[in-house]
């Protein structure tokens, strides 16, 4: 084997946590973690949060995050001892020899500065070029990585230019000082479907036209499928298995491997469509003050009781602002809302409190929705109380009741959402919305920001919930992997309209309209070669792979993105 | 029109609007005191008929909208009317005055700027350690010591002790610009220290702040040295917080010194306002109230502005 460029021998990374209200402790991040990476390969670091990928990636710059540290091991680039060699070596290594992609391109570049002088920094800092050499080299970069007009992409500032574009930028900066090694972290997790097979294919050229090696980081087993040469599979810290990509996705050695695996495989079975509907949206049309343009444009869609309907479409298509209409946060301009036999009022103002209570929402992100100051029970108690007058015994009781249907027990209701996981999170979400007895329950990207694993689990929850309660479900998503496990019926959006609508065998069966194929086509597979295959046959004009983006999205009041570039 | 103009011209017209309403609350102020200008300058053994006729001499019986508007509209051509206590033109003896202030305002101002920048961001270097709690410790202190009493240790230390630079800092016409320096130095002294620390802590906080972002981590992973990476990533994005504070206290270099003036006899704005509340001279007392707000509101308007221009998302729409 040739000289390694990277080297790590049982590397050990320790954090101190101050968890409220307890004495600090330190905490171990990761234990036990050796490979050893040859020159131009790329390995996959995957496993799910918490797994310590990115903790070991930033490990190869000697870098750690607020507070963690590096306890033990060894880790060499290119033969060199890092630990040793105390800031001025780091600095000497970091930009130059090493380099890193950000998860956020959008929050990584300085809002304050172009980009050309953003992505040669580094290199005139080590003195590795003239200013007009790394200039040319960045173009150059620009130009390879499908950015829209090379020459001039540069002077543009980071706010100028699309999500997918930055996180292209963001590789042309990693990779314009010539490094040997680059730590990409999760680079395309924040992407659209439509956007990361184009920014996947851009980085997976590169890596192979300059030679570098690459650690890549990701949760998903897909997406490292592509890029990758090896997978080196994370839980907890601690190394699970180690092999060819091959290996890892056909004969997985490890249960939690396997697991890892299959977990994209379930699928529950459709059920017709019901005769009447819960849910009537009719021709709704809406927009938000001082916007130029509508942002949800003729909606028809209808809802059987105690069915799911799955609102699909990448970021800006208008599918949050969909929920906001029916419940009333963004009063439709034109079009009405029919529920259970009536018609609502636009204007949540206007509604009943019978209106409200039967419509609940769960959010995407858990910890965000609930008070911290408040115990579990609170919350839950909370529409008790409002909605049923529910009072002392008869709340407890149906709180304890509650926490049993999410299957957390009841030694939950004196805690605080900070001492739960996000997954435990999410459930007191759900027994909160169940709380109401409601007819209908929006789910908007539930479980976007929870690992696979936990995320399988709530939707099996809701699944549950819903064959016992008869609760329907608007269940708005980007990920088509959660459509095809629990959807009756499926309304693609694009640009504020349903492109395609009916049951889901209708929606999932060819002939597909341009979009819905595109966006059948971009979600990841984990078969090798999926990507060159899926590059080759995008039929949309404009947004293949490598083609310069389309302009990138309009930000309107109230942080809706309308018109997502690529 | 660019939406950058159109932001700036909002801001100028509210601007001119707010002068007003402190035109108006100025007047109106000196309109409820009790007594008049015709009462302060007869005195109290005055005769009613005597009172009468000087108001009708100076218009005082006219009602108070036709008084204001004369007022505002002589303001307007730079007229401010005549002081009572010794007949001069306003603007002629203000302008003298007004002159000196900002004098010794832009050379205090020039020296305190850039150094309690550059403080701040030595001591965002070395946060948690001696330079940042020395700086922070020292500028602490000045801002906590009433300005009369650092005047005096400055004369005393200074002046008295190792006579560097006069006590009284008395400037006229026919002085060179070094011999007026020279003269200043201490009450610039003493200003600098004044304004320093607010200063220098709006950059540390304001910078401290940007420090979390994720792009100084980028920074950091770029190789970069810490104070380049304080300088040039994160100082421009704290720019918005740090000209707000500044403008504060430029402003009040210009209109809050009354007391360093009075200590160092120094010929400014503060004095002039002083002497004559002290007279009950009461066009003066308007017309000094009239140049402090709109000097305050200059530099807020000038602190919104930069603040504006300072944000790229606005400078470079889409």
């Amino acid at each position: 084997m040739p000289d390694p460029v990277l080297t790590i021998d049982g590397l050990r990374i320790e954090a101190t946590v101050h968890p409220p209200g307890e004495p600090s402790r330190d905490v171990v991040l990761v234990d036990g973690v050796s490979f050893s990476l040859p020159r131009g390969k790329v390995l996959g670091l995957i496993g799910e949060s918490g797994a310590g990928k990115s903790t070991i990636g930033l490990s190869a710059l000697g870098y750690g995050r607020g507070g963690v540290r590096i306890t033990g091991g060894r880790i060499a680039v290119n033969g060199r001892e890092i630990l040793t060699g105390g800031a001025g070596a780091l600095r000497s290594l970091r930009g130059h020899e090493v380099t890193y992609v950000a998860q956020s391109a959008a929050a990584a570049f300085n809002p304050a500065k172009r980009l050309m002088e953003q992505v040669v920094e580094s290199t005139l800092a080590h003195g590795l070029a003239t200013r007009a050499e790394a200039e040319a080299r960045a173009v150059a970069l620009f130009a390879k990585l499908g950015l829209p007009d090379p020459a001039n992409f540069g002077r543009r500032y980071p706010h100028q230019v699309s999500g997918g574009q930055l996180q292209r930028a963001m590789t042309a900066m990693a990779l314009c000082p010539q490094p040997d090694l680059v730590v990409f972290d999760e680079p395309t997790t924040a992407l659209d479907v439509t956007t990361q097979i184009g920014v996947l294919a851009a980085i997976k050229d590169a890596i192979r036209d300059t030679g570098v090696a690459a650690l890549y980081i990701t949760h998903d087993l897909a997406v490292v499928a592509q890029v990758s040469d090896e997978i080196l599979v994370l839980r907890h810290g601690k190394m699970v298995e180690h092999g060819e990509v091959r290996q890892i996705i056909d004969a997985p050695r490890q249960d939690y491997t396997r697991a890892l695996v299959a977990v994209r495989e379930t699928e529950s079975a459709e059920r017709p469509p019901t005769a009447q509907a819960v849910l009537t949206v009719r021709d709704v049309t809406a927009r938000y003050a001082g916007a130029g343009a509508d942002v949800l444009r003729g909606i028809n869609v209808a809802l059987g009781p105690g069915r799911t309907l799955a609102v699909v479409g990448e970021s800006g298509s208008g599918k949050s602002t969909l929920a906001r209409a029916i419940t009333g946060l963004l009063p439709a301009s034109e079009g009405r809302i029919e529920f259970a036999g009536r018609v609502l009022a636009p204007r949540l103002a206007e509604r009943s409190r019978d209106d409200l209570r039967d419509i609940q929402m769960i959010y995407q992100m858990a910890d965000v929705a609930m008070n911290p100051r408040q115990t579990i029970a609170t919350i839950i108690g909370r529409p008790l109380e409002l909605y049923f007058g529910m009072r002392g015994r008869a709340r407890d009781a149906r709180v304890a009741e509650l926490l049993d249907a999410i299957e957390l027990g009841q030694g939950f209701a004196h805690r605080y959402p900070a001492e739960l996981s996000g997954g435990q999170k999410q459930r007191v979400c759900i027994a909160r919305a169940l709380a109401a007895r409601p007819k209908l329950i929006i789910c908007d990207e539930v479980t976007s920001a929870l690992d696979p694993l936990v995320a399988e689990g709530i939707l099996k929850l809701l699944a549950e919930i819903q064959a016992a309660e008869g609760v329907a479900y608007l269940f708005i998503t980007h990920d088509l992997a959660t459509v095809r496990a629990i959807a009756d019926g499926i309304a693609v959006m694009h640009r504020g309209q349903v492109v395609r609508y009916g049951t889901r065998s209708e929606v999932l069966t060819p002939p597909f309209d341009d979009y819905t194929g595109l966006l059948l086509a971009s979600v990841p597979e984990m078969r090798q070669g999926w990507l060159e295959d899926a590059i080759r046959s995008r039929r949309v004009p404009g947004s293949a792979a490598g083609l310069p983006d389309a302009p990138g999205p309009a930000i309107l009041p109230g942080g809706q993105v309308v018109g997502a570039g690529s | 029109m660019h939406p950058l103009l159109k932001m700036v011209v909002q801001r100028v017209a509210l601007g001119c609007l707010l002068l007003i309403a402190a035109s108006v609350a100025i007047f109106a102020g000196t309109e409820v005191l009790p007594g008049d200008v015709a009462a302060s300058v007869l005195g109290q053994s005055a005769t009613p008929q005597a009172l009468a006729n000087l108001r009708a001499e100076m218009g005082l019986d006219e009602p108070a909208t036709t008084r204001y508007f004369a007022w505002l509209l002589g303001a307007l051509h730079g007229d401010l009317g005549t002081a009572l206590s010794n007949k001069q033109d306003i603007a002629a003896a203000m302008g003298q005055r007004l002159g000196n202030t900002l004098f010794l305002a832009s050379c205090a101002a020039a020296i305190a700027v850039p150094l309690s920048i550059l403080l701040g961001l030595i001591a965002v270097r070395y946060r948690g350690r001696w330079p940042d709690r020395l700086i922070s410790g020292v500028t602490l202190a000045t801002v906590s010591v009433p300005e009369f009493l650092l005047g005096y240790i400055v004369i005393f230390a200074l002046a008295v002790k190792y006579r560097l630079f006069p006590s009284v800092a008395t400037i006229y016409a026919g002085m060179s610009l070094g011999e007026k320096l020279q003269v200043i130095a201490l009450p610039v002294i003493v200003l600098v220290l004044v304004v320093l620390g607010h200063m220098m802590r709006m950059t540390r906080a304001a910078i401290l702040n940007v420090m979390q972002s994720p792009y100084i981590e980028t920074a950091e992973l770029k190789g970069l040295r810490p104070f380049a990476i304080i300088a040039r990533h994160a100082f421009p994005n704290a720019i918005a917080p740090v000209v707000n504070v500044v403008m504060i206290n430029l402003a009040y270099l210009v209109v809050g010194v009354v007391v360093v003036e009075v200590v160092f006899v120094y010929p400014g704005m503060g004095q002039y306002l002083v002497d004559h509340v002290a007279k009950r001279d009461v066009p003066v007392v308007q017309a000094c109230g009239l140049v402090f707000a709109a000097v305050y509101i200059g530099f807020n308007l000038l602190a919104d502005i930069l603040s504006i221009l300072a944000n790229p998302r606005l400078r470079h729409p889409r």
